[in-house]
Formats: C-alpha cells, structure tokens, sequence
C-alpha cells in the first residue's frame, strides 16, 4: 500500500486505498520506437482463422465506427451496436472545429515530437507520455485515410489541403471542414462501415442499449442489450468486447453533449471489476449560448474561433447588469481577460477563459438571465474589418445564435457562457487498449487514456479515430491470436444471472410507480454536480455533493416514476436506467474531485492556488491516474494510483499572465 | 455477398503500392428490383416528351403557314404526305411519323402512370395537413393535364385528320375546315383551354426533362434550363393561339 | 404563451395511430420546439399519461435523428431541423398539427417515431468509397481542385434526416442519394466506383419503396441543408452515363 499525501481527513472516509498499478503492455526504449515495437511483438491472427473469431463493438462514434469497419475489412465476425437510429448520428458528429495531425503541410516546424509536447503540456502533465506520442505519430496516417475515403477536408485554390491553427498552439496543424469536421470525419468512417455491413462482415444492431457486460471465468465474453423498439433483452456474446461508448458529460444535465450520451456501457463495465480512471477530470467549454431557462435540455456550444474577433466583458458596476449594453459606455465596461492576462487576453486557454467567466458572474456582475452570461461583443470588429467581412468569417455562428436567442448578434454583444463539453476521464486501459478486464478494450472519449488532466482543440477526433483505425486493430490481435475462445453457452450460470439482473433492474422501474419523473433526477443531479463538482471544487462542496447525491439516488430508487410497458419503445424507462447509472458516476467523481487536492487542467481545486489565484499543480503528490474499483453497492471504492513517468518532457507550471 | 473489386487507393493512384492484402471484401453489390427503376421510367418520360415537343414545333410552323393563305396551307399539308416520295409510298414518311408519335405517347403515358402509382404506394397513409401547395398543384397539373391534352389529341385527330367530327360543315381541304372551324367561338375556346394546358405542360416539363437528363448540374445551367422552359412554353402558346384568334376575328377570311 | 396541439399517437409499428388534442399553457418562446415537447411529456408523466415518443439525440442541428412534419411542413415552418425550430416561430393561440415523416420506406415505430434504415441500405448498397484502412496514399498525393471539393463538400452536408423523403409528394429519396452520389463523384477518389455505385443505389432506393422524382421541388426546400436539386440532375446525369458503359 502506497501512503498518501493526498488524503486529507474529510476524503479518506469516503475510500480505500489499494495497490498501486502500473501499465504492462507498454514496451520501453527510445519513445518513437515503443509503437513500431509494439506492433511487430503483438502476435499476429492468420487471415483464414479471423472469420472465426468474433468482436462485439458497442458504439458507432469515430472510434466505434473505424474499429468496426477496419475489423470488418481484415475478416473478423464484427457485431456492432448504437442507441441511435442509425450509426451516423453518434455525437462525433457534433464536433465543429478540426482534427490535428502532424503533417507539417505548412511547413512551420510541425512534427510528432512537437504534436506529443503540445498535448502533454496542453494536458497539463497528467497523460502518458507513450500513448500521447503514438497518437502523435499515428496522426498522419487518420488524414490519409480520411482523404481517401473522400472526406472533403477544407483546400486552397491550388487543391492542397488547408490547416488552422487552434486552442493556443503556435503551428497550423488543424485540418478542417467547414464547421462540420466530425460530421464529415463521421460520415467517412459510417461510410466504410456500411460498406461492411453490405459485405457480411458487420452486423449492425442499431437502437440497441447496451445494459450488462457478460463476464465469464474473469473474461469479457458479451454484452446484454435491450431492442429499444420492441423492448427483448437480447444476449450477444463474442470473444471479445470493444466499449467506445463516448463521453459522460451528461451527469451534468446541461452540456454540448448529445440527449442520449451516457455512461451505461462504461459504468456496467465498471461495476463488473474494469477500474474507472481519473472521472473528476471535465472540460469546460468557455464560449456556448448562456441557458435561458428552466425547459432547456441541452447547450449549444459557439466555436471557439470567435474569441479570436470578439471581446469578452461585463460591467464594472453590478447595477449596470440589468441595462441595454450598447448604454454603457466604454469606461463602465470591466475587458476582464485582456486586464487580468494582457499577454494572451481573450486567447487564454479554454480552462482559464472558463474560470474567469465564472468569476465574475459570482461577483454579481454576470449578465442576462439568471446573471449566468458575459459579452462577446463584436462592434469593435466590425468597426475595423466591416459587417460583411464578419458576416463572411461567423456568419452561420451569429445565424445559430440568433436562431436560438432570438437576439442579432450584430447589433446586440452576444451573450456566452462555459459549459460541460469533454470528459477526460474513462475506464482506465493499458498501452494495448485493454481495460483491467481481459477482453475487454475501451477506445474514444470512453478511455481515460490520452488527455490528461485537459484536452487540447481538436484533439479527441484525433484520438477516436487513431484508436479506431490504427491501435485497436493492431493490439487487439495479441489478445485474439489465443482464440476462439470456448463457447459459452446461452444458459451459462454467468450469462444467465447478467440477463436476470438486467431484466429485475428494468422490472423494478417500473414497479416503483413514484412521483417524479427521471428527468427530474436527472437535472437535480447536474445542479450538484455543476454548482460543486464544475468549475472550481472545494473539499466542502465536495463533501456536501457526495452526500446529496447519496440523498438524491436514495429518493430515486424509492421514489421515480416511469410510464409505460417493458416490451415497447419507452423513452422514459431508457432514460431511468441513464441517469441510474449516472446517479453513482457523480458520486465517484466527486470522491475523485475530492481526493486530488491539487489544480490541474480541467479540475481546479480552490484550496490549491498560486498567491495570484491561479490553478496550482502539485506534481510532487499528484502525478498519478487515479484508477478506481468499484467496491460494491455499500462500499467504497478503492483507489488505485498508476504513476506517471516523464522521461522525455520537463513538468513546468502553466502561466498565462 | 459480391467480392469483386476491392476498390483500392491505388485502383486511381498507380504510383502507390498497397501493402495490405485484406480478406477480400465487397464494393458496390446490386439488388434485384422489380421493373425498370424510376429514373429509366422519368427518362423515358424525357425522351417521350423531347419527341413531343419537336412534333408541337413543327406543327405550330404548319398552322402558321395559314397567314400565307389557304393554298400554301393545303400545299403544305399535302407536301407532308409526299415527303419521301418515290422512296416511300403516298404518305409514308407520315405514318413513319404517326407510329413514332404513338409509340412515344404509348411511352409517356406509361412512365407517367407507373411513377404515379409507385408514388401513391411510397405513401399509403397521408398526412392531416399538407402545405406542400405548389408542388401538388404542379404534379396533379402534370397528371391531369396531360390527360387532358390526351383527350384534347384524340378529339383533335377526328377533327381535322379524320374529319369524323364536323363541327361546321363538312370541307374536303384542310383549310378550309380550319377557317369554317374557327369561326366558331365555342371551337376557338376548346382550343385555347388545349393550348394552355399545353403551355402548363411545357413550363414545367421542358424544365423537368432537362434536370432527368442530366442538364442541371449547376447554378448556371439551371438558370438557363428555365430560360429555355420559358421560351419553349412561351412560342408555343403564341403559336398556337394566333391562327385560331386570326381566323375568329375575321384577320383571315 | 398557450397552444393546442394534435399530436399523432400510435401505440407501435402494427397498431394504427390516431390524432390527439392536447393544450399546453406557459410556453416560453425561447424553447425549442422540442423543448416545449419535453414540458408537455413531464406534464403527462404527471398526469400518469404515456408521454409522446420522439427522436432527437444532438439537439443541435446535425445529428438528422429529429424530424417531425409540423403543420404540414416537413421540420416546421424555418428552414433547420426540428431541434433547432424554436417557438418564437408560433404565437399564443396557435394550433399547432404533429405528425412523424410519412412514407411506407419509413414505417412508424411509436407515435413520432420511424424507422429510417432504408437511407442506411442505400448507402449500403454503394454510397462509399472502398479505401480499406492502411492502404491510403498520402493526402497531398491526390489534388482536388476547390470547385470540386466546394461541389463535393456541399452533397456531402446531407444529415440523413429525411426530411426530403417527408416533404415530397412521391415519397422519393432521390435527394438524399444524389447528395452522396454528388459528394463521392466529384472526387478523384471517387471514380473507380462512380458507375457502379448509382446503379446500386438507385436499384437499393427503388427496392425500398421510396417514390420516383416527377422533378417537383418540395424535398430541396425542406432540406435544412439546403441541398439543391441540381445533385437529383447530377445523379440522373450518372446513372445515363452508366448505362451507357453497359452497367
Ligand atoms: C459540440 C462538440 C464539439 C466538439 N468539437 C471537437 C473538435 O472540434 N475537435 C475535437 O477533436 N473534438 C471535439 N469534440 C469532442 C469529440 O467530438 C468527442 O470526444 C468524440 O467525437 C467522441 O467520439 P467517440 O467515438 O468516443 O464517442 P461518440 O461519438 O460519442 O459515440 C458514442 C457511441 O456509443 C454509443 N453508445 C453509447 N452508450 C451506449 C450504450 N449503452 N449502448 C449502445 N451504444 C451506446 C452511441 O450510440 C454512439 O454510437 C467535440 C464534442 C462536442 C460535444
Ligand atoms: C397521357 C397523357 C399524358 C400524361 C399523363 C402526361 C404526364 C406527364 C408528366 C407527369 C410529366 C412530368 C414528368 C416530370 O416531371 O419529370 C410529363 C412531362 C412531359 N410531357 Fe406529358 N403527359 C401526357 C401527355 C403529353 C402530351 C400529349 C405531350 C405533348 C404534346 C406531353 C409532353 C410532355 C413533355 C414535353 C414533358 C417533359 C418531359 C419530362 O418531364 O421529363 N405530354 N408528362
Ligand atoms: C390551335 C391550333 C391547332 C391547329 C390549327 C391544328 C391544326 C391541325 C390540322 C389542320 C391537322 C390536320 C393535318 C392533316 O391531317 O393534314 C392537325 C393534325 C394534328 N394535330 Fe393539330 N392543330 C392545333 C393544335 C394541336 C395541338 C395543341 C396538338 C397536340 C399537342 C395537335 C396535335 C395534332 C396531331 C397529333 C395531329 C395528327 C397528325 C397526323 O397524324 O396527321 N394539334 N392539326
Ligand atoms: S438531403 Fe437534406 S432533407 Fe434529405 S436527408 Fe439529407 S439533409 Fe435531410
Ligand atoms: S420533391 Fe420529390 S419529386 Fe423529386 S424534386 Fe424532390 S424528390
Ligand atoms: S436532434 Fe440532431 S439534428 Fe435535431
């Protein structure tokens, strides 16, 4: 047992220290060797005995979507499953700014190396350093295969490839299409999956929830879902199960993630013995439309270009709050941003952006509804550069916002808020993917593998799309080259009690027949989770969360009330056993929360700062992936700490100033 | 399952060597279908209608010929039945024609009532509200539009050609049937309800043959395919109405 | 602001559905239409009614998973998706009709909800481009002139809503597929399968059940994309050309 420093008297009680971890499957050596070394060492599957070895994939986003469709081409049996309609609308498809690799198209000095130091640094110094610099290097290879696919990327004149520059990196390296870069990036894996489909090699199971992982003698070897449409609890088994399920955002009600996001797949997973790593670390968002009311379901997020032309600020005054911003002139006006961080101004990184919002909506001087807002005023830039160039630039941004607020963002500063967009964390896996489950990989937004502590812009298509197209595949095999595996049989004790215990959970939701409604849970529990575990935590609020939400998953169990039958498309029963699943996520998180008492990235705890209030990292007792087991209905979970090893990069504090 | 091709990168980049042998699996595999598809049926419908719309020009040429007088009108439609005389016997080169026109009205009207009732099975259940105002008005124009210029064609044909129905006096030349016809207001009126229903039919259909073809692939061409629909409905509705209105009016005695 | 809503309710796929009235008061014009849905649900929950089921995921436009024909038009009366028709678009009083795309490719599964797996066969049946993953050139080794990779980019904003297919009189598909067919064609990339592929998908379109184009217009207004019609043409242009290669 390792002793922590971390634990003050308030989070010990709430955990179990374990075993610390380490990741096996990673080789060592030079760092740009590790990946080409892992590659050849991992065995290989003959292309006759694929056919006979089958893969389940739940999921259907970039990472889903590409693994898929590249098992299916190299002759594997593919299962595949999504909650949607149809495996396009995976919230990959949201994604607006761009996809990083390091082509060095521009010729600024680009290179994996370079990629690699971004992303840890950009992660604030907790990401592995192999992964990070294989997704470096892999990078090139996803443009490739997306051009290839006819991905229309954005091109010059003379047909080349156009790149930006995004999120506070000094080179152009983001390649783009339009504001619909994961629409596009989707559609192309889609694409490629289809066509397996077509081939046979892909069976597709749509608007299928996944509800229980199959563990049979310590392996995943299936899933249990439920046919949304006609409600049958169906058992798929294979050899083995591939989780790229996305992100977890929703525990926070209000976010930029899609109605259905979720953390059933993981959080099944979990409960079945794969630890969850590092949940308490969130990105937020620093520029999407301010909520408006009560009714609103989700937030609507405002590309982050936008802060390269606008000005963010709020009154000086609190009384000035409720005028028309037009009449308050311009010594009235607090430019927060270029005051507190002259050398970046309105471009500091997203975290900070975010933290400086919240600030000075907590002092009272927050604007519109609810005061939850700030100006990003664009009357300067259209002084200088004219309404139709701004018009050319954001035209279709300022067009979504006024759809939504109804308000012309023209003549009137827009109004932006931060909100929950990105989850770092994620079931914890080795360099291979694989979870702590043997047989079980989890790949995309599920992992918590390649980020850190912060995500760097247009960095997670980048990473869906690596593990899908090019990791998974290759580690995959290792595991796979020792099958078939024995087949298990439908009546098989394990599978029979995981089917059971799905159809009693369903049974027991509606049995309830309370007096509120799942929706109702469901924003009570993002109210805790954003007022305590969001922006900026303290171990008081942690506290008071953690026992809240205890409170609160209580009353749901006694009291939710769900409508309808088991054996037909029930929109409220789906959503019950969500926020279920979400209920103990937000409890481990804010366990997570409380236990790193340092600043790092997305998590910033008020307890840990510099002398001028900014995050402060503590590398000396912090410089972990907290790892958690899941420790029983009434247990606590066990942490269990996998030190970070920098050898190629130098830990230096983050300024901004 | 189809394997195939396996469409590779270099398949379009000869220079580029392709390392990954893949168990094969299929591109592009085909489904059986009942019939022909529906684009073959429009294209048909297209091609049917381009033949119509020659026939309506030449034939709005010879009505004019009416303004030279009777004896180049009756002249003219006596050279169509010598066309290609001694090849051809006595008004061969015009049956040639009539079988043509028959086949493609036989064409045109099958497409167009295959379409329509693959249509009404593509949406059995209908909607409460439906706004879709101009292009019902537009597809029921067409349909039943065309039925009426049907009907308008087979009266018209036992009219002049057949000379079956006389609606003023029984002549043996053709202008003259036409001159004693048109002085009829009632007559001129059933023409000019079959003129504009063509001149409908047209507007839209010239337009709509030209996006089946393949015309339409940008803002330009559209532009220019409605400039030619216009014209083409426009000239044929002049055309057509004038010698009726001439001969009404007394312009042509 | 209060409405009145006649919402189509049908139990499941098998089951016919019927019209239903329902009136709903403190409608807030900033709500999205789905929103206002949201309220209503939770205020049948209560009641202990069966809320109404419809499909939304992203809430922001790009997904396609929403679409309801709301007074007849297919996404409502503004140009966008369903989720992103907000209520200012309405005025208190109003009577507001709601019913799921209709078309016997799209069969009903519960009360607003369809099944729109044909638009996946149909991209099944040939809407790709076989690039089997690893074997890509590099991305530079192919240029594509901006003319085409505008045209190409412009099929390919298409979100698979299917509202085109809810819009037009015949129930066609033709605008959904000319998009992809459009998109994949005017690549390079593209062209080893350009023959093949309109064939198929023609072929697959027709084999589900989807109308015929009769060139009427409606599906392109609906579009939320805006795809043009020009892409019907440009596929029509293909499939002419295909056969003309003896496909
Ligand atoms: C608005 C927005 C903008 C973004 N912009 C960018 C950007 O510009 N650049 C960038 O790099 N990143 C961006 N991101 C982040 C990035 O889009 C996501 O992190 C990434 O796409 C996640 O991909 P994924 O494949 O892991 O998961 P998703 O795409 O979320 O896919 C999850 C899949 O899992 C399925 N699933 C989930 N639960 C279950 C279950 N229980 N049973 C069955 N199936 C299930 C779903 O059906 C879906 O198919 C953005 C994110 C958002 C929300
Ligand atoms: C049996 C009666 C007829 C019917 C039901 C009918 C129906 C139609 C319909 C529905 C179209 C629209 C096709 C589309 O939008 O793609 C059409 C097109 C057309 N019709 Fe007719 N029509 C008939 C007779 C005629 C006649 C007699 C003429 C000529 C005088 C004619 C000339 C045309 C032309 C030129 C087109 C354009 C071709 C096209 O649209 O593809 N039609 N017809
Ligand atoms: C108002 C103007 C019209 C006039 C004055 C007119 C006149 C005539 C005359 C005189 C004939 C007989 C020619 C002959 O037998 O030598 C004729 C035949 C014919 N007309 Fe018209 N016509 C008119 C409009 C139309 C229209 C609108 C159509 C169809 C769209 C049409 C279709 C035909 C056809 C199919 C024949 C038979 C040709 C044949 O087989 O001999 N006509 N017309
Ligand atoms: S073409 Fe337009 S309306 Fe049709 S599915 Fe695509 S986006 Fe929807
Ligand atoms: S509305 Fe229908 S008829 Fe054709 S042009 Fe559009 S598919
Ligand atoms: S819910 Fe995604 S487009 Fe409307």
């Amino acid at each position: 047992m390792t002793d922590t420093l971390s634990g003050t008297e308030a989070d010990t009680k709430f955990y179990t220290q374990g075993e610390p971890i380490a990741d096996a499957a990673a080789p060592g050596g030079p760092i740009e060797d590790r990946w080409p070394t892992r590659k050849f060492e991992a065995k290989l599957v003959n292309p006759a005995n694929r056919r006979k070895l089958s893969v389940i994939i739940v999921g259907t986003g970039l990472a889903g979507a590409s693994a898929a469709a590249t098992m299916g081409e190299a002759g594997y049996h593919v299962k595949s499953f999504c909650y949607q309609d149809s495996p396009r609308r995976a919230h990959s498809i949201a994604a607006q700014g761009g996809i990083n690799a390091s082509k060095n198209y521009k010729g600024d000095g680009d290179s994996d190396f370079r990629l690699f130091y971004d992303t840890v640094k950009g992660g604030d110094y907790r990401s592995r350093e192999s992964n990070v610099y294989r997704l470096a290097e892999v990078s090139k290879s996803i443009i490739d295969q997306c051009v290839a696919q006819g991905v229309p990327f954005a091109r010059e004149y003379g047909g080349l490839l156009d790149n930006r520059s995004f999120g506070g990196v000094q080179v152009s390296r983001t390649f783009y299409a339009r504001g619909q870069t994961g629409q596009q990036l989707l559609i192309g894996a889609y694409q490629a999956l289809e066509r397996q489909i077509a081939a046979g090699t892909v069976e597709m199971h749509t608007r299928h929830e996944m509800l229980e992982l199959v563990m049979v003698e310590g392996k995943a070897r299936g899933i249990i879902v439920r046919d949304m449409v006609t409600g049958e609890i169906e058992t798929h088994m294979a050899d083995t199960v591939v989780l790229a399920s996305g992100g977890y955002g929703n525990v926070f009600y209000l976010s930029t993630n899609a109605m259905g996001c979720n953390v059933t797949a993981t959080w099944r997973a979990h409960r079945k013995g794969a630890h969850f790593a590092n949940p308490c670390y969130t990105q937020i968002h620093p520029t999407c439309i301010p909520v408006s009311g009560d009714h609103q379901s989700k937030l609507t997020l405002m590309s982050e270009s936008l802060r390269n032309d606008g000005r963010i600020w709020v009154p000086k005054d609190e009384a000035d709050c409720g005028k028309d911003p037009r009449d308050i002139p311009e010594p009235d006006r607090d430019y927060y941003l270029e005051r507190i961080y002259p050398a970046f101004g309105n471009l500091v990184p997203r975290d900070i952006a975010s933290r400086a919002a919240k600030n000075v909506c907590d002092e009272g001087r927050g604007v519109g509804p609810g005061g939850l807002g700030v100006y990003l005023d664009f009357a300067d830039a259209i002084e200088r550069l004219g309404e139709d160039s701004v018009r050319s630039k954001y035209g279709n941004l300022f067009d979504i916002y006024e759809r939504i607020t109804g308000e012309n963002p023209y003549q009137v500063p827009m109004r932006i808020y931060p909100a929950v967009h990105y989850t770092m964390g994620g079931l914890w896996v080795d360099y291979d993917l694989q979870s702590s489950i043997p047989g079980l990989f989890v790949i995309g937004e599920a992992n918590f593998s390649d980020h850190g502590a912060n995500r760097l812009g247009a960095s997670a298509l980048m990473q869906g799309l690596a593990d899908g197209y090019f990791v998974l595949p290759n580690t995959i095999r290792n595991y796979l080259a020792d099958g078939p595996f024995d087949k298990i049989d439908e009546n098989d004790p394990a599978v029979v009690e995981a089917r059971e215990s799905v159809e009693n959970r369903i049974k027991h939701f509606l049995e309830i027949n309370g007096t509120r409604t799942v929706d109702s849970y469901h924003k009570a529990l993002g109210k805790i989770m954003w007022d305590k575990c969001g922006m900026e935590r303290t171990a008081e609020g942690l506290t008071e969360a953690i026992g809240e939400i205890k409170d609160l998953k209580a009353d749901f169990w006694q009291n939710v009330r769900v409508l309808g039958t088991a054996d037909s498309l029930n929109q409220s029963l789906e959503k019950a056993g969500r926020v279920a699943d979400l209920l103990e996520l937000g409890e481990l998180m804010c366990i997570d929360a409380l236990h790193r008492n340092e600043s790092c990235g997305g998590h910033f705890r008020a307890e840990s700062v510099t002398e001028d209030g900014e995050a402060l990292r503590d590398d000396e007792n912090f410089a972990y992936v907290a790892a958690w087991e899941f420790g029983g209905d009434d247990g606590q979970p066990t942490l269990h700490k996998e030190d970070l090893n920098y050898e190629f990069i130098e830990l230096k504090q983050r300024s901004y100033k | 399952m189809h394997a195939d091709i396996v469409g590779r990168a270099s398949d379009y980049l000869p220079n580029v060597t392709c390392n990954i042998t893949f168990v094969a699996t299929s591109t592009v595999s085909s489904t059986t279908r009942n019939g022909p598809s529906t684009i073959a049926l429009k294209s048909l419908m297209a091609i049917t209608g381009l033949i119509f719309i020659g026939f309506v020009l030449a034939h709005m040429y010879g009505n004019l010929k009416i303004f030279a007088g009777e004896a180049a009108f009756n002249e003219y439609a006596e050279h169509l039945r010598e066309l290609g005389e001694p090849l051809l016997p006595h008004e061969g080169m015009l049956w040639i024609l009539r079988i043509v026109l028959i086949l493609a009205l036989v064409g045109h009207a099958y497409s167009a009532f295959a379409l329509w009732s693959r249509a009404s099975n593509a949406r059995k259940s209908r909607y409460a509200v439906t706004k879709a105002a101009k292009s019902m008005f537009v597809s029921k124009a067409m349909r039943w539009g065309g039925v009426a210029l049907l009907l308008f064609i087979v009266f018209h044909i036992l009219h002049f050609t057949t000379n079956t129905i006389q609606v003023n006096g029984d002549y043996d030349n053709p202008a003259d049937r036409l001159v004693s016809s048109f002085e009829l207001w009632w007559v001129v009126l059933i023409y000019l309800f079959a003129v504009a229903a063509l001149g409908m039919h047209l507007l839209h259909g010239v337009w709509a043959a030209g996006m089946t073809l393949g015309l339409n692939t940008s803002a330009k061409a559209a532009e220019r395919l409605r400039i030619a629909a216009i014209l083409v409905a426009v000239v044929t509705v002049v055309g057509y109405i004038l010698p009726p209105l001439a001969i009404l009016f007394g312009i042509i005695p | 602001m209060k409405l009145t809503l006649n919402i189509w309710r049908q139990e499941s796929q098998s089951t016919t559905g019927a019209m239903k009235n329902y009136v709903i008061d403190n409608v807030s014009e900033d709500m999205s239409f789905l929103e206002m849905l949201d309220v209503l649900n939770e205020e049948l929950i209560e009641k202990g009614e069966d809320p109404v089921a419809f499909d939304s995921d992203c809430r922001e436009g790009i997904c396609g998973m929403c679409g309801l024909v709301i007074n007849g038009q297919a996404h409502g009366p503004e140009v966008t998706t369903t989720c992103q028709l907000h209520m200012r678009s309405f005025k208190d009083g109003d009577e507001i009709t709601i019913e799921p795309w209709r078309a016997e490719a799209f069969p009903v599964l519960k009360d607003l909800c369809t099944n729109r797996e044909s638009l996946d066969r149909i991209i099944q049946a040939g809407g790709y481009i076989s690039a089997n993953t690893g074997a890509a050139p590099d991305a530079h080794a192919n240029l594509v002139p901006k003319d085409n990779a505008d045209r190409a980019f412009m099929g390919a904003e298409c979100i698979g809503c299917g509202a085109c297919v809810a819009a037009c009189p015949n129930a066609s598909g033709m605008l959904f597929m000319g998009a992809k067919i459009t998109h994949l064609g005017e690549l390079p990339q593209g062209q080893p399968e350009r023959d093949a592929r309109v064939v198929s998908m023609v072929d697959q379109h027709d084999a589900e059940g989807f109308g015929g184009c009769t060139n009427l217009g409606e599906c392109s207004r609906a579009c939320p994309k805006g795809i043009p019609l020009n892409v019907i043409s440009q596929m029509n242009r293909d499939l002419l050309r295909a056969k003309s290669h003896g496909k």
